[in-house]
């Protein structure tokens, strides 16, 4: 019988040991099917970054590194400078990106470094047990905001994406979410182009993924995706935030 | 927690829970903090119940931004803390030695996690060292509290702010995993502010009755200068070993051998001692409660009386170090170390103990 | 005397509020008590255990190396600590989930259908509910009462429906007990 579907080979283990629902298994499985599709397997590096994601190596069957928490840029950095033929995947959650390490962030950005990041929004610290994270949504409780988020204290969700779209090292910027096989395709896409883009060496390039956390949520898998669906896209809208290639063609004059 | 704090009775509360009620009640002005296990808990408790103060309360976007507000919020006046887990302490370090070096007071609570690097979530003692020595760079130290039970936690924890504010210094607590997730009966009492706490107002920012401009700052270009401020805090340092060096002694009486052991370590040294006891082995338990100033000059003395000791500490080493040097080669320094959330078990202890007592001169127990 | 006890089972079967509800009730029958989960993210959809201390005596360490009892919710929890009980000890466990026998002869042993009566009160969540009744009744280590009003501490805040039902559910546990 003819297989029609298996597991990518930088996968080792499509079973992961995430809550049911989450949506760290399908961002890995993105990952590794790109990485597949470009060939890059044997030169590719992940970052397991801090949060549940840390155990990436489980999964991703090419090299990983662990990095500090919200640090991942700038080992990304420090791995692509000094040899310019690998090929980082950089990995980070919204605790791990927009907090501790919105500085790494924004001057990789800045600095237009060649790796790929995936952003996965979860709008909650997961690791750490439910506490409020950058993008948490305004009303939204987490253990630290037990009465839900005020923006009067504790600030307001930050969108990643439109705020790192203006600095001038950005190539590729998107946000994708994980919701349903239709949004999880379009996303890839996404990631694709950044792939290219990498691969080019056009610069920064970032794919965020709006993804399901049931469990620090406090809901069911599929009460998850609704409330995902219901309650974060209007806030995170999807879609190409930014992308130089689409832009310079744009503005090429039409030839006669 | 229910909503109304029964102040005066027992509760049954866990260690992370009775740091923060402790705070709150100490008259805690801002709290600061960033999730990291396994302290999660005393940010969440703050999160709650400094807002229902009306105090502040802010989840900081990572270890440094805390410290650096406490920085701020002391150089105001204000009662201020934070809290974290080895990694985040590490990140904390360079706003602990501006603090230390600008004399601000500044309370800051420890649950130590398996390391080095990420580690594990497991409890441990190995941030001993940093703790001890200061941990960030330059010549200062910090007050550290080693308490070993819940009740502890919460007493220790209101000392630890009028100690910073009496000596203008940052005050610790030293603690482990299990110490701060664990759940025991303890309680509530009432704070009470010791009276002869000196006024803020001579140095405070931002203080209308001060007409002279005030300066807080951890730099000191000049040679001299620098130096002085030293000699300065090193006064203050003598000070503070004279005056607040804190311990207890437990069963030393006839005793073949001193277990020294802090934290839940000394716990589980307690119950080793009385298995050890059953089994005809003479043992006390010398427990320091502040592990900077450490009891030195006391363990010097005991060294006069006592043959041998046994170190039983959750880090490799670290605390064996300082007792060495507080006896002075009087006796024999023996230790029994786990790490990373390796917990000494009794049975080990007691087999240490016996390997201590069979000892040939000059021959030191050392297992890890 | 002194009991030391652990609570194992899965995520999501209240094996927390088990170990909790018992400190708590120790405490209100004047004994020392300690309480330790197991904590972090290894619970994810895993595990869970907690251990507790009650005793006459102040408790040294905290810590459960061989319990005295344990009280078991399902099956990899009892091939977990079957062999680390004290021997004489006790093993409570939830027949509705574990279908296998007690292989040690060196312990005693107490089945509770912990599931199956948890459903006939009403909803199969109350297992734990019903794990400790029988425990409390049986080994008498804290007060039946004392652990009922311990509820109400515990599950503060919590609708007079849900505590009528967990309330029942301890008792029925408390009944296996002739
Ligand atoms: C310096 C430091 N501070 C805090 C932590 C604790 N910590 C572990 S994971 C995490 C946050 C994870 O949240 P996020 O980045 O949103 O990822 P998720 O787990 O939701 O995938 C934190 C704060 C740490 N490991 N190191
Ligand atoms: S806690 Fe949330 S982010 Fe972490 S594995 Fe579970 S669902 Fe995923």
């Amino acid at each position: 019988m003819e297989r029609v579907f298996t597991k990518p080979v930088a996968m080792k283990e499509p079973r992961t040991l995430y809550c049911p629902g989450c949506g760290h298994g399908v961002a890995h499985r993105l990952v590794a099917e790109l990485i597949d599709e470009f060939g890059l397997r044997e030169r590719a590096i992940g970052i397991a970054p801090v949060g549940c994601s840390v155990f990436a190596d489980l999964y991703w069957n090419f090299d990983v590194i662990s990095t500090a928490h919200g640090r991942a840029p700038a080992a990304a950095t420090g791995m692509t400078r000094a040899n310019p033929d690998c090929f980082v995947v950089s990995y980070q959650g919204d605790g791990d990106l927009a907090a501790i390490g919105t500085a790494e962030i924004i001057h990789a950005a800045n600095r237009g470094e060649n790796f790929v990041t995936v952003f996965v929004n979860n709008a909650i610290y997961g690791m750490t047990g439910g506490q409020m994270a950058p993008t948490t949504l305004v009303g939204q409780k987490s253990t630290t905001c037990q009465l839900g988020r005020d923006p009067a204290i504790m600030g307001h969700p930050i969108r990643v994406c439109e705020l790192l779209q203006t600095l001038g090292g950005v190539a590729y910027i998107a946000r994708g979410a994980l919701e349903s096989p239709k949004t999880i395709m379009k996303t890839k896409s996404y990631l694709r182009k950044a792939f290219e883009y990498a691969l080019d060496r056009r610069g920064f390039t970032l794919v965020e993924m709006l993804s399901p956390c049931p469990t620090n949520w406090g809901m069911t898998p599929p009460q998850a995706m609704t409330w995902l669906r219901e309650n974060m896209l209007d806030y995170y809208p999807l879609g190409v935030v930014r992308d130089v290639g689409a832009e310079e063609k744009a503005q090429k004059p039409v030839a006669a | 927690m229910s909503e109304k704090i029964p102040i005066g009775e027992k509760v049954l509360m866990k260690g992370n829970e009775a740091i923060g009620e402790a705070a709150v009640q100490a008259c805690c002005d801002c709290y600061y903090g960033y999730p990291i296990t396994p302290q999660n808990e005393l940010t969440a408790y703050m999160s709650r119940r400094m807002i229902e103060e009306g105090r502040v309360f802010i989840q900081t976007e990572s270890e440094i931004a805390a410290i650096n507000m406490c920085y701020g919020s002391a150089a105001v006046g204000a009662r201020s803390m934070t809290s974290s887990s080895s990694p985040g302490i590490s990140l904390k370090q360079e706003g602990i030695s501006y603090m230390a070096s600008a004399q601000l007071p500044v309370f800051y609570v420890n649950v130590n996690r398996g390391g080095p690097g990420l580690g594990n979530i497991s409890p441990a003692q190995s941030d001993y060292y940093q703790t001890t020595r200061g941990g960030g760079h330059g010549d200062y130290r910090v007050i550290a509290f080693a308490p070993s039970d819940v009740q502890e936690l919460y007493d220790l924890t209101m000392l630890g702010f009028d100690l910073a504010d009496k000596y203008r210094n940052p005050a610790m607590i030293q603690a482990d995993g299990i110490l701060g997730q664990m759940m025991e009966p303890l309680v509530l009492h009432e704070y009470k502010r010791p009276p002869d706490l000196p006024s803020k107002q001579p140095w405070r920012l931002g203080d209308p009755s001060t007409t002279d401009p005030l300066l807080v700052t951890s730099l000191v270009l000049n040679v001299t200068g620098m130096e002085e401020r030293n000699l300065e805090l090193q006064k203050k340092y003598d000070t503070i070993t004279e005056n607040e060096t804190r311990f207890e002694e437990v069963g030393l009486d006839g005793a073949d051998v001193v277990m020294v052991a802090y934290g839940t370590a000394s716990r589980i040294a307690k119950s080793a001692m009385e298995v050890a006891r059953a089994k005809g082995i003479k043992v006390g338990l010398f427990r320091p409660i502040t592990i900077w100033p450490f009891p030195s000059a006391r363990l010097n003395g005991l060294a006069d009386r006592f043959d041998n000791f046994l170190v039983v500490e959750m880090s490799l080493g670290q605390m064996w170090e300082d007792v060495r040097l507080a006896v002075e080669g009087k006796a024999p320094v023996h230790v029994h170390g786990r790490t990373a959330g390796g917990i000494p078990q009794q049975a080990d202890i007691v087999a240490d103990l016996r390997k201590v007592l069979d000892a040939k001169p000059g021959e030191i127990v050392k297992n890890f | 005397m002194t009991q030391k006890i652990r609570c194992a089972g899965f995520g999501g079967q209240g094996i927390v509020l088990m170990g909790k509800l018992l400190a708590q009730a120790g405490m209100m029958d004047d004994k020392h008590t300690t309480f330790f989960p197991q904590y972090g993210a290894a619970m994810r959809g895993g595990t869970a255990n907690c251990s507790v201390i009650v005793s006459d005596d102040a408790i040294a360490s905290p810590m459960v190396e061989e319990p005295d009892v344990v009280l078991v919710m399902n099956g990899p929890s009892l091939d977990r600590f079957e062999p680390t009980v004290q021997p004489g000890g006790w093993i409570f466990y939830n027949t509705s989930l574990i279908d296998r026998e007690v292989e040690r002869k060196d312990v005693n042993v107490f089945k509770v259908a912990a599931n199956s009566i948890a459903e006939e009160v009403g909803n199969a969540r109350t297992a734990n509910m019903v794990m400790l009744g029988a425990f409390a009744k049986k080994l008498g280590t804290v007060n039946l009462e004392t652990l009922l009003g311990s509820l109400d501490v515990q599950m503060h805040g919590k609708s007079g429906k849900i505590m009528d039902m967990n309330r029942e559910a301890m008792k029925r546990g408390a009944a296996l007990i002739k």
